[in-house]
């Protein structure tokens, strides 16, 4: 295939009526890519404090038929759990991301949960998984792939319960890509999650649940560190 | 300010009144107004088919039959805009005509937004008791920006209620030539607004372009809708006495 | 040659497909309900962000950067994704995307293939090679589903079977999927979702290679990225060993934040949503401690006419990212529909496109049904000049003689006459007195010669029977000065 690169290439200079690029310019474009600029930001989230930007986020994933339970701390998220799960009347068995954040909570609180932890399967009705940021501006969860998160539990399952600490909310995309940054490379998977699956594919009408889940529950600390108890309503 | 008018072909031919009410309205501005006697089509028509070669003849027709005014007014947004927004580009590459063509295309204006925009005539002096809808021609509407100036006239005019049309900035389907080359989908677009005009109860519609109007009082009165058409300058330059209505019996 | 053909196309009948579209009720309503729909969904999503206006002109000028240093940013693309472990693929035609997708399914022993929604996959006619080629392609899109089934093509750019009723989508589920109960309610919208859910769930669990597009490609990180609701995009590349993206030179951007600019455009220009509810960048297979994922990565980079577009008349043209936009504002795809246009892209974009990619012969009537009203324009968050752009073809075709003759001739006539003004004054004044003598009783002609295009559907109103130019010069010898 390539002949086919190189002549692509060279349709591509003989139309914009040059040769390749010389060093110094190719040096420029990349300085460029490696700057990475942030281009105009809207200011709905960018311009908010903490507390507005977390209010923003729930408000707008509420808006596209997010579910959010808020709850002080991380001790409260199994109770948050089992207490949706029997709310939706949905069987108290699900499937965790093996992320340690997820390991440290107080599961044995809750025996009459049933966990598996892994990849998700076919049978999997439910996940829960933890999320990488989540982006204020338009309620939207930014889980990446890696070791301990498959991608798989954000699509399988009918129903994906997400925990989101409210420190990982962030304002904009641009400071999700920021964060993301600080940590490495790429995963091989970036999902920007707004709402649950849906489709407006039969007479316009948006139905959920096309193929991914039905149901996007997040779960928002509003305090990681706190060791306390109790839910905060 | 000395003006000159652009009659348009189609106000020529089929509508002269539209014109006269044009040279109304803008002496009462303020304004002289000439006829260029060697002006006939904006070349549009040429343009929109791919030929350039006639649409540039044409346009250096206009060119020089309309230099040295300090504005040009069209009662048509169609032509109008043709000059504005296309005569630079039909010269783009002719470095001797182009800064004529901009010129020109600087000083040309469609009627109501340069009675509103550079006359500052915000009121006038006219009176029609009717229920009356507003159709807003494409080419005046996107080229050209005319939206609020005819609604601002109209505000104006004693007696007289405006209805927005919904959908009101949706093509009516003349399109020039495409009305001809597509007449079934021309058909289906003034079918969907004469629907539209006729839900709105009003008594009359105006809109800014007589090929707009011709195609909207044609599909009206096939359908048996026997709703008033004109175009707005004769309404405001008081002039709907002096004639009837498009397409009705005089 | 950087060009062929993989879809048929039928464009050359357009007025023929017109005319059918205009007599389909089913069709005819469910157009409705688009022109209901969409408009209305984007202004409240525009109105909501001040900065819309400002984005489009910055989302414009990030495409028409990386259009002139396509070469550049290909490369570093390619550079990115081979150290992220996938493969490029650079596909000059049809045929040459349709192998290369052939080989690596080959290499894998491939027998079902997930899609999910691909513009190039269907320009390419992909499925059926693959099909040709003993393998099965499994649409996942429910609206390219319900259309594979049907043996249609997609009739618009990101809802392909927006064209149907959902009585048509029943009538079809009942045909195609026979195992299940016939005395199964289909009458709603979520019946026919969950239907397609349960039977689309063990085709994603079996697939050996899943294809997607891409509505972007990162160069600096290697990255595709696709935009969806449904989820079957991100089910189609996770769960078989090979994701292989259909995409084609002009959807590359320089950066995420350059991608991210796009991004805030495009969801609200197509559906008038905030975000899509799944928007996935992709890089290169599975990671070495990664659970899950595809093994292999493969990017299949497809010309077939793009390079030559480039500093072309057409280039804006290139900026496009597949909204929709354009289409769910055009009145004359509204009076249509999508299929009337005859091959894989349709409305105003369509119009644009199309003749680069299978010749203005064939597809000569897509920019010419057209009255230019410009709403096209209006709503593209990358600005292109779509009326402009689809003049230039009509030039082409003047050009080329390719318009019939009668038209050509009456055009000439028309500017011949224009530009003696003398005969032309003396002949309107002539036309114009004896019109409207004829027309003097009744004010309009319900038919009349020369006219049949105008008068068979609507009436035509009678001149007032002297010119302009003729009056003007009366009164002002009799020195009214009106």
């Amino acid at each position: 295939m390539s002949e086919a690169r190189e002549e692509i290439l060279a349709s591509i200079r003989r139309s914009l009526n040059r040769s390749r690029l010389d060093a110094a310019r190719e040096t420029e474009l990349r300085e460029r890519v490696a700057v990475h600029r942030r281009n105009l930001v809207p200011a709905r989230a960018a311009a908010l404090d903490d507390p507005g930007r977390v209010d923003l986020f729930v408000a707008m994933a509420e808006e596209v038929q997010a579910t959010v339970a808020r709850v002080s701390s991380p001790t409260a998220v199994p109770e948050a759990v089992a207490r949706y799960l029997a709310a939706e009347n949905l069987p108290a068995d699900l499937v965790l991301a093996p992320d340690p954040s997820l390991d440290d909570l107080r599961w044995d609180a809750r025996p009459l949960l049933r966990i598996r932890r892994g990849r998700a399967e076919a049978i999997d009705a439910v996940s829960l998984t933890p999320c990488f940021a989540a982006i204020a501006e338009t309620g939207t969860l930014m889980l990446i792939s890696g070791a301990v998160t498959p991608t798989t539990l954000n699509f399988l399952p009918d129903t994906h319960i997400v925990v989101v600490n409210a420190n990982q909310v962030v304002a904009t995309y641009e400071d999700g890509w920021d964060r993301l940054r600080t940590g490495g490379g790429m995963p091989r998977a970036i999902n920007f999650i707004t709402g649950p699956s849906r489709t407006g594919d039969i007479e316009q009408r948006i139905e959920l649940g096309a193929h991914g889940p039905r149901r996007l529950h997040i779960i928002l600390v509003d305090d990681p560190q706190k060791a306390g108890d109790g839910e905060n309503k | 300010m000395r003006i000159a008018l652009f009659v348009t072909c189609l106000v020529d031919f089929f509508r002269p009144t539209i014109g006269f009410a044009a040279v109304k309205l803008l002496q009462e501005a303020g304004c002289t107004v000439e006829v260029p006697r060697a002006q006939t089509c904006c070349g549009q028509p040429a343009y929109n088919s791919g030929d350039r070669a006639d649409a540039k003849a044409i346009a250096m027709q206009v060119l020089d039959a309309f230099e040295g005014y300090d504005h040009v007014v069209a009662p048509s947004g169609s032509c109008a805009g043709m000059i504005r927004r296309h005569y630079p580009e039909l010269f783009a590459d002719d470095p001797a005509v182009l800064p004529r063509a901009q010129r020109l295309a600087a000083r040309s204006w469609e009627l109501v937004s340069f009675l509103v925009d550079v006359c500052r005539v915000h009121a006038v002096a006219a009176r029609w008791d009717r229920e009356v809808t507003y159709h807003d021609a494409c080419s005046g509407l996107r080229e050209l920006g005319v939206r609020d100036q005819p609604r601002r006239l109209l505000a104006s005019v004693g007696g007289l209620t405006l209805r927005e049309l919904p959908g009101a900035e949706t093509c009516c389907g003349f399109g020039g030539t495409f009305c001809i080359k597509y007449p079934d989908i021309s058909d289906k677009m003034v079918n969907d607004k004469e629907a539209e005009i006729v839900a709105t109860g009003a008594e009359a519609v105006l809109a800014g372009d007589l090929g707009c109007l011709l195609n909207i009082a044609g599909k009206l009165h096939r359908r048996g809708r026997w709703i008033e058409v004109r175009h707005v300058a004769e309404v405001l330059a008081r002039m709907t006495e002096e004639v009837p209505p498009i397409g009705a019996p005089r | 040659m950087l060009r062929g053909k993989g879809m048929l196309a039928t464009s050359g009948t357009f007025e023929a497909n017109a005319r059918a579209g205009l007599a389909n009720d089913n069709l005819q309503r469910a157009l409705a309900l688009m022109r209901s729909g969409f408009p209305q969904r984007r202004r409240l999503a525009v109105e909501r962000l001040p900065e819309f206006e400002a984005l489009r002109e910055i989302g414009k000028s990030i495409k028409d950067h990386t259009l002139e240093h396509l070469d550049f940013y290909l490369e570093l693309f390619e550079e990115n994704v081979l150290a992220s472990g996938g493969q490029v693929h650079w596909a000059r035609t049809p045929e040459e995307a349709c192998g290369a997708v052939l080989a690596i399914c080959r290499s894998v022993d491939a027998r079902l293939v997930t899609k999910g929604k691909s513009m190039i996959a269907e320009e390419v006619g992909l499925n059926e090679y693959l099909e040709k080629n003993g393998i099965t392609t499994v649409e996942t899109d429910l609206g390219e589903y319900i259309i594979q089934l049907r043996h249609e093509p997609p009739s618009h750019l990101i809802a392909p079977a927006i064209h149907l009723m959902k009585e048509q989508v029943a009538d079809t589920f009942r045909a195609e999927h026979r195992t299940l109960d016939p005395e199964r309610s289909l009458a709603e919208a979520r019946q026919l979702c969950d239907e397609a859910r349960a039977v689309l769930r063990p085709r994603f669990l079996a697939a050996d290679v899943g294809i997607t597009g891409a509505n972007f490609l990162v160069a600096e990180t290697g990255s595709s990225i696709i935009v969806t609701n449904e989820g079957n995009g991100d089910l189609t590349q996770t769960l078989p060993r090979v994701h292989i993206v259909m995409t084609s030179l002009e959807k590359l951007v320089p950066t995420l934040e350059d991608a991210t600019t796009l991004l805030r455009l495009l969801a609200r220009s197509a559906t008038g949503q905030e975000f899509s509810s799944y928007t996935t960048v992709s890089t290169g297979p599975r990671q070495p401690d990664d659970l899950d994922g595809p093994e292999q990565y493969h990017v299949v980079l497809l010309d077939n006419g793009r390079s030559a577009l480039l500093a072309s008349e057409f280039q804006d043209m290139l900026r496009c990212i597949r909204c929709s936009a354009c289409m769910n504002h055009c009145p004359v795809y509204a009076a249509v529909g999508g299929h009337a246009y005859g091959w894989v892209y349709s409305g105003p974009m369509g119009a644009v496109l199309t003749p680069s990619l299978i010749g203005i012969a064939e597809a000569g009537h897509l920019p010419n049904a057209s009255t230019f009203c410009g709403q096209c324009e209006n709503v593209c968050p990358v600005k292109i000049p779509l009326p402009k752009m689809m003049r230039h073809w009509r030039e082409r075709e003047f050009a080329d003689k390719l318009n019939p003759p009668v038209y050509r001739s009456g055009l000439s006539l028309w500017a011949w006459v224009a530009r003696r003004p003398a005969l032309y004054h003396a002949l309107v004044e002539l036309a114009s007195r004896a019109l409207g003598w004829l027309g003097r009783g009744r004010g309009r002609f319900r038919t009349l010669p020369f006219a049949n295009g105008w008068t068979a559907v609507r009436d035509l109103p009678a001149p007032e029977g002297r010119s302009f130019h003729s009056l003007w010069a009366e009164r002002r010898k009799g020195g009214t000065g009106k």
